[in-house]
């Protein structure tokens, strides 16, 4: 057997590797080239090594963008997850009524992202929105998402909310229609209440689409941009200033490269650490104890 | 409870049935003895597995009643009802270990914590699932799975008659024989009921003491392993019963002797009364095992055309023309088959007549 000859299949992969060249890696090197240099205008720049990565790391407006982006992640899931679930578990079942609520969840999923931040600037204007006029006017209950911090994060949590819940639920739907029918009926001979069918039967068999569901939820609004960007451009003040944000900012506005290289590669390595976290820890749910 | 009793029940599971066809049950009429070992066999679709559910209350009969003793029960959700189910595949709680899943029917009745522990321990014995209590259930084999949901059943003190749905469908073969074994040891130590369903006429005759054949929604025979095979009521049974099944031809009744395509079979006289007086289309019915061979012309005997023979190691099956018809007959491994033309006798003590698939009596 002559190895060699075999060894030329090896080419095969070609097409893929220029593919993921052109997609991955080389943009990413670029960014790693820019993150070691400083750079002062197109073509001006000058080799400064880990200067950047130290100098973005003693940043406190990074700190409180990288706190205040924990923060949301950590509300957005604390609401979506168990509200998607809890929809989930109140779609019907059969009929005509599957068909429609479908639909219906699936609608802001199919908005554009830049879209439904204007969408909900118009929505919560105090004059003239459907919701900001009917909590002034009917309510007579001052409110403007562009006045205060806490204004503007609560108008940023129902949008996340309305635009996100639906992928949390469809998933969490799809994920117990797939569980068998007889199940329920063990359930129900064991004399199992409501409670106790979904702990011990729905929960522990969504718990691969909620995974999902999870991770993705976690990934997305992690790295929002769009919408805060439409709705309140960062503001009231930095008030919702988050890591995407900041670094356009830096990136475009302040044309530091650099800087914004640097900053790039934590986000990164940010993002995938929490979620390899995040997935190991799932997988361990319930399947660490005795075996 | 005692005995159930089945009271006239119908399902349909459409919402406005119109013909016959329209019900999954039809009529059932029956009554079930308090500790007895019970089959329900039928072909895919005949409705044993609906009749189960309405039997455990998981699925409410359009018509009739469900009775456990002299209480009615037809209204009552499962968990209400002392009965339990083992379905066709195991059915486990997957984050729970062997003894919380064993615990689970007993917590949700809000049964003392030391009573718990007791029965679980108990039924663990008789399931040799003692080794296993503290194992995650996800990781066992089938058979083990299947036990502990049999186990669920088995530790609610007040179940009397345990429902089984096709429960080794997936199990290996030999462990198969070795589970029901112990379901029959279960069976007599306990003195439960069971109800066992399933379309394996060997799982049911094996196991049960009696069983019921369904047929298109209707149980057309109870009775013993022996009487489905001697004497079955219907032609349904004759056929799915044995293997081969048994053998039919239309016939017309001429005094006591049977005409079938020009060659006359003679029967008993009871046999030719009984069929003198049903009004219905005619057939004759006979096992293969009592279909006699001989390369010689006897006393009542007549002439059939080898077609071919199966020989199937413990015995052999014939394949016959006989008047333009198919039949078979079984012969002893040992028997010696004439080569092309045969003599056959049919002994008339075994000889059933069917009247528009019934048999007549």
């Amino acid at each position: 057997m002559d190895k060699w000859e075999n060894n030329r299949a090896w080419f095969l992969t070609i097409p893929v590797l220029v593919l993921v060249a052109f997609s991955a890696i080389i943009p990413l090197m670029t960014v790693v080239n820019y993150s070691v240099q400083d750079i002062f205008g197109p073509g001006q720049s000058l080799f400064v090594g880990t200067e950047m990565y130290t100098k973005i790391l003693r940043d406190p407006r990074l700190h409180d963008a990288l706190w205040r982006q924990f923060l949301f992640s950590g509300l957005v899931l604390l609401i979506e997850m168990p509200l998607g679930v809890l929809i989930a578990l109140a779609m019907p079942k059969k009929g005509w009524g599957v068909s429609f609520s479908l639909v219906a969840l699936a609608l802001p999923l199919l908005i554009p992202w830049n879209t439904i931040g204007s969408i909900w600037i118009i929505f919560v204007r105090p004059d003239i929105g459907l919701l900001g006029a009917f909590i002034n006017n009917v309510l007579g209950i001052p409110f403007d998402h562009t006045r205060t911090a806490g204004e503007a994060w609560i108008t940023l949590m129902l949008m996340e909310v309305w635009h996100w819940t639906s992928l949390v639920a469809l998933l969490a739907y799809a994920g117990l229609r797939a569980i068998p029918e007889v199940y329920y009926q063990a359930a129900k001979i064991d004399g199992a209440s409501a409670w106790a069918t979904f702990r011990y039967i729905q929960l522990p068999k969504m718990r691969g689409v909620l995974t999902i569901a999870l991770l993705l939820r976690f990934m997305d609004s992690f790295l929002i941009y769009a919408e805060p960007f439409v709705l309140t451009g960062g503001g009231p003040g930095n008030a919702t200033t988050f890591l995407s944000i900041y670094l356009v900012k830096l990136a475009t506005g302040q044309f530091d490269l650099g800087t914004a290289g640097a900053f790039s590669l934590i986000y990164f390595v940010i993002v995938i650490l929490l979620c390899f976290v995040f997935y190991q820890v799932l997988q361990g749910v319930g399947k660490g104890a005795k075996q | 409870m005692s005995r159930i009793e089945l009271n006239e029940i119908s399902h349909s599971y459409l919402r406005e049935p119109k013909g016959d066809t329209d019900y999954a049950l039809k009529r059932i009429q029956s009554v079930w003895d308090d500790g007895g070992a019970y089959a329900l066999l039928g072909p895919s679709g005949c409705g044993k597995t609906t009749l189960l559910n309405i039997i455990s209350g998981l699925i409410t009969p359009s018509t009739g009643r469900v009775l456990y003793g002299d209480l009615d029960v037809t209204a009552l959700p499962p968990e209400k009802r002392n009965i339990a189910q083992v379905f066709q595949f195991p059915v486990l709680y997957d984050t729970m270990s062997v003894f919380d899943n064993l615990a689970f029917p007993l917590r949700n009745r809000h049964i003392d914590k030391n009573d718990i522990s007791k029965r679980v321990q108990e039924v663990a014995e008789i399931l040799d699932l003692t080794a296993f209590l503290k194992y995650k259930a996800a990781g066992l084999a089938a058979d083990a799975k299947q036990k502990i949901s049999l186990g669920r059943g088995l530790v609610r003190s007040d179940v009397a008659a345990i429902l089984f749905d096709e429960p080794l469908t997936v199990i290996d073969p030999n462990l198969k024989w070795h589970l029901r074994r112990e379901l029959k040891e279960i069976h007599e130590k306990l003195k439960l009921t069971l109800i066992y369903v399933t379309h394996d006429q060997m799982e049911a005759l094996t196991f049960a003491d009696k069983v019921m054949v369904m047929y298109e929604g209707e149980i057309v025979q109870i009775g013993t392993p022996q009487d489905l095979v001697e004497n079955p009521e219907h032609t349904f049974v004759g056929y799915f019963i044995g293997s081969p099944g048994m053998n039919f031809m239309q016939c017309t009744l001429n005094g006591n002797v049977a005409q079938v395509d020009g060659a006359g079979i003679i029967l008993d006289q009871k046999t030719a009364d009984l069929g003198h007086k049903s009004q219905g289309k005619l057939e004759l019915g006979i096992r293969p095992m009592h279909v006699e061979l001989s390369s010689e012309q006897v006393k009542n005997s007549l002439p059939a055309k080898i077609k071919s023979v199966e020989d199937l190691g413990s015995y052999k099956i014939v394949t016959l023309n006989f008047a333009d018809k198919i039949l078979r007959a079984k012969l002893a491994e040992g028997a010696s088959v004439p080569s092309d033309k045969a003599w056959l006798v049919f002994s008339p003590q075994w000889i059933r007549l069917y009247s528009d698939g019934r048999l007549v009596k």
